[in-house]
């Protein structure tokens, strides 16, 4: 069962040729393009059959990519080190599978249960040179480690007028909604983060991204905070490339091409707006959507000039609309295009409440909600 | 119910369910032994890394199987438990009286010290072996600490530098534990423990530098003074923030213990700072990670405006170390020679061990907390200078030099001349020196400078050459 548009082989070639040279863009659009996403049942499959490979890539869902980029990781380099609540057994989304056995309880490990601890801990890890990686279990979790992330990782560089530095940390946590998660198992908190001068917030969209991401994020010279988005980990299934390679940081990614209005999102909420630019298709509407998968700091260049293009912008997330990182883009764009603007920048966001159980329908973001922004910013 | 919550749920069950089998299984295995548990040795790295979801290797049945096939095991196990209850959080003995562990024990934890108040060793103590120009240089090194704290005291009062914290009645602490060390041994400050860099080689120039926030500073002008650090002399940059360093000396000692290096890391603290949860985190994270790392509490009495009896009702900081498992030392903080013996013989452990060592060192802060403090609006001033006169731990540590014939009031008189003109010559030298450049502001923010911030360089500088007069002149542009 597929609810993401499958592009025709033809289709997709097209798209493939017309987009990039760069082998980067190539390999992240093919993925989008080709993904199919399994339902829960086939989620298992999906798993068991992630080994299979298939010419220099591997059918692997999103929980696997990151556990390949962690074993890449701790492979490429003696002084890297995986660590986190339960990360020894390979943690309660199974990101870390098999870590510990084949590096070993010295550098793939539990910690106790304390998150200002782990980040506290990962970061003198990494003022020493080491490769620090992170777990917090959940990111409605990283609260007790903001200090830590906020007064310690981000300023560690700057105060010490670059004598230290914690660049070797980089912290993983799944965020967003699932369904069920409720008030402390959905949230999107990346916003809190964005306002961090010394900190980078990277958030992908797919096992492909996923992977060449957090092997950047893990060798980038700076603290970078990684969102996972955990509904994903099983659902999101396409081949990834075998080995070790990385993709930019800080560079957006135009992920389909259109001429009516740009939308720009990151990590899972990505889905969603893909089908709402299926739809809007059918209506005759030609959407670009946007990657933005690097929200710290972000690439205004490539959505300044999707919108001048364009004429209009629409962002959306998961998290709540006031304050949220959408409000950031909506500025900056509407400073950097407001004579080309046709419409106001629209923002379908969460609503300004905790995550709610039942009402999770009603709070979210959907697809309606995102095409009828679409359609009310054509129609200005 | 929009299509993609429905299948939302039912992914978020099937994980769950998933997360919650490998919880069962990861608490069945910490159970029994790791042997005969692992992978089948068949099954290389690549097919264990993707084998995510396969649940055989490890089961319920497997556990009980490895009791049935050690019978001796199994009845070592039943004599044990007449006499041992086994929790998997701990292994206890049993007790059918209802008793509880008293709040605080009726004996104060003692506090090792070797010198009196007179600076008289004490009958019967061991003294360290210190030779005559190491118990001089540390000497030296507390009347210089001294002199440059009251001059710099002095100079905040003047106007001249905005901000500044001093060391006084903790000279002891600060001096004692850093010859106790060894360079090589990494510390991560508070901000009171400026006689560890001076120990170390930091310059009254480099003091200077930081505190006039000049263009010679390492930290580029970027912090208050006092916030020192060096990286050549293994001397991490101090933040402001209370307690924060505390769990980086715990990660950094682990990257010390993996490379085998004979090492420790050296927090400071103060004993407001073992309030903060941090101080609670880098305790247990040491304890269980087992790492070389001394945790140096300063236990001046007062945080800021707050005594010790608002900040805790343990017996001090030295009993929480057993709480965490961690092997603890309380000394006066004041005697110079027990300071020395105890951060030696506390450094010697940790690093041969591998285990974090917490040292109290009880003293008084005979300073305001900063000089944007008034300490007499909370506390006598006759206390203070009961603490000033009677228990001086430079006054103490000279009496004993004195008494071996190592120091005379000449050689003070020449030493406390030469530090006040050198303090006061490095002081007018720095405040003349220009501030570092305006593009100072933008690095190191991140290793390199992104689009972001070369845009906002650039808006400064515009707005800059439209109105000089808003901005100081001593920023080089």
């Amino acid at each position: 069962m597929a609810f993401f548009a499958r592009a025709s082989p033809s289709q997709a070639i097209r798209r493939l040729k017309d987009q990039s040279q760069f082998l980067n863009r190539l390999l992240c659009s093919c993925g989008w393009q080709n993904r199919s996403i399994a339902t829960a049942v086939d989620d298992a499959k999906a798993s068991v059959h992630s080994s299979v490979e298939s010419g220099g890539k591997k059918r692997i869902n999103l929980c696997s990519a990151i556990n390949d980029a962690l074993y890449i990781a701790l492979d490429s380099d003696p002084r890297s080190y995986v660590f986190g609540e339960d990360v020894g057994f390979g943690g309660v989304f199974r990101c870390t599978t098999g870590l510990a056995d084949t590096f070993g309880k010295h550098r793939v490990f539990n910690t106790p249960l304390c998150e200002q601890g782990i980040v506290g801990f990962g970061i003198g890890l990494a003022a020493m040179g080491n490769r620090a990686v992170a777990e917090i279990q959940f990111a409605d979790y990283i609260f007790p480690a903001f200090d830590q992330i906020v007064n310690e990782a981000a300023k560690f560089r700057y105060r010490s007028g670059n004598l230290f530095n914690c660049g070797g940390l980089t912290i993983r946590t799944p965020y967003g909604a699932v369904g069920h998660g409720a008030l402390y198992h959905s949230q999107s908190p990346e916003a809190y983060f964005c306002h961090v001068p010394g900190l980078k917030v990277v958030i992908p969209r797919s096992p492909t991204q996923a992977k060449g991401l957090l092997l950047a994020a893990i060798r980038d010279p700076n603290p970078v905070i990684f969102f996972e988005p955990k509904w994903l980990y099983r659902l999101s299934v396409e081949d990834v490339p075998e080995g070790d390679y990385t993709l930019p940081l800080s560079q957006a990614e135009v992920i389909r091409e259109g001429g009516d209005i740009t939308l720009v999102g990151w990590g899972a909420q990505l889905a969603i707006m893909e089908e709402a630019c299926v739809e809007a298709s059918k209506e005759g509407i030609s959407c670009e959507l946007i990657d933005l998968r690097t929200l710290l700091p972000w690439d205004k260049e490539i959505v300044e000039a999707s919108v001048n293009k364009t004429g209009r912008l629409l962002v959306s997330h998961e998290a709540p609309i006031t304050g949220g990182f959408g409000a950031e883009i909506a500025a900056s764009i509407t400073e950097r295009c407001f004579l080309r603007l046709e419409s106001p920048v629209a923002r379908v966001c969460g609503l300004d409440t905790p995550f709610p159980l039942v009402f999770e329908p009603f709070y979210m973001p959907t697809k309606n909600k995102i095409l009828d922004a679409i359609k009310a910013s054509v129609n200005f | 119910m929009p299509y993609h919550i429905g299948a939302r749920r039912a992914v978020m069950k099937s994980l769950l369910q998933s997360v919650r089998s490998n919880v069962r299984e990861a608490s069945t295995r910490n159970k029994c032994s790791w042997a005969g548990l692992g992978w089948p040795a068949s099954q290389n790295a690549m097919e264990r890394r993707y084998s995510m979801t396969s649940t055989s290797f490890l089961s319920a049945r497997r556990y009980l199987g490895s009791q049935v096939d050690h019978p001796k095991r199994q009845q070592q196990t039943e004599a044990h438990e007449k006499d041992f209850l086994h929790f998997p959080g701990a292994k206890t003995t049993f007790t059918f009286s209802l008793e509880y562990i008293k709040e605080i024990s009726e004996d104060p934890v003692p506090c090792y010290r070797l010198l009196n108040d007179h600076g008289d060793p004490i009958d019967g103590a061991e003294l360290p072996e210190i030779e005559q120009s190491l118990g001089v240089k540390m000497y030296e090194t507390m009347a210089i600490l001294q002199t440059m704290d009251n001059l710099y005291y002095e100079a905040q009062r003047q106007g001249r530098i905005s901000f500044y914290v001093t060391s006084i009645g903790e000279e002891a602490i600060n001096v004692a534990s850093a010859a106790a060390l060894s360079s090589d041994d990494l510390i991560f400050p508070q901000y009171r423990e400026q006689g560890v860099l001076l120990w170390r080689g930091f310059t009254l120039k480099d003091f200077a530098s930081q505190c006039f926030a000049n263009d010679e500073d390492s930290g580029k002008g970027r912090q208050m003074p006092v916030h020192y650090g060096s990286k050549k002399l293994n001397y991490i940059t101090v933040s402001s923030t209370v307690g924060t360093q505390l769990p980086h000396a715990v990660g950094a000692a682990y990257s010390l213990k993996m490379a085998k290096e004979e090492a420790c890391t050296v927090a400071y603290f103060g004993d407001g700072g073992t309030s903060e949860g941090d101080f609670h985190a880098a305790m247990n994270f040491a304890s269980v990670l087992e790492v070389p790392v001394l945790f140096i509490c300063r236990n001046n009495g007062w945080a800021i405006s707050t005594p010790a009896s608002d900040q805790y009702r343990s017996d001090g900081v030295v009993v929480k170390g057993q709480a965490y498992g961690i092997r603890s030392f309380r000394v006066d903080g004041n005697d110079t020679l027990a300071m020395y013996s105890c951060v030696q013989a506390a450094r010697k452990m940790a690093i041969e061990e591998s285990r974090p060592i917490l040292i109290e060192a009880l003293t008084y802060r005979i300073g305001h907390h900063t000089t944007s403090d008034d300490s007499s609006k909370y506390r006598s001033i006759t206390e203070m200078e009961r603490w000033k006169s009677l228990r001086d731990p430079v006054i103490r540590f000279r009496k004993w030099l004195e008494g071996n014939a190592w120091w005379d009031e000449v050689a003070e008189r020449r030493l406390r001349a030469t530090a006040r003109n050198e303090v006061i010559t490095t002081m007018v030298r720095a405040e003349i020196l220009k501030k570092p450049p305006l593009s100072d502001l933008f690095k190191d923010v991140y290793d390199s400078v992104p689009v972001h911030l070369q845009e906002q360089e650039a808006y400064v500088r515009s707005t800059v050459t439209r109105h000089p007069k808003d901005h100081p002149s001593d920023v080089p542009l």
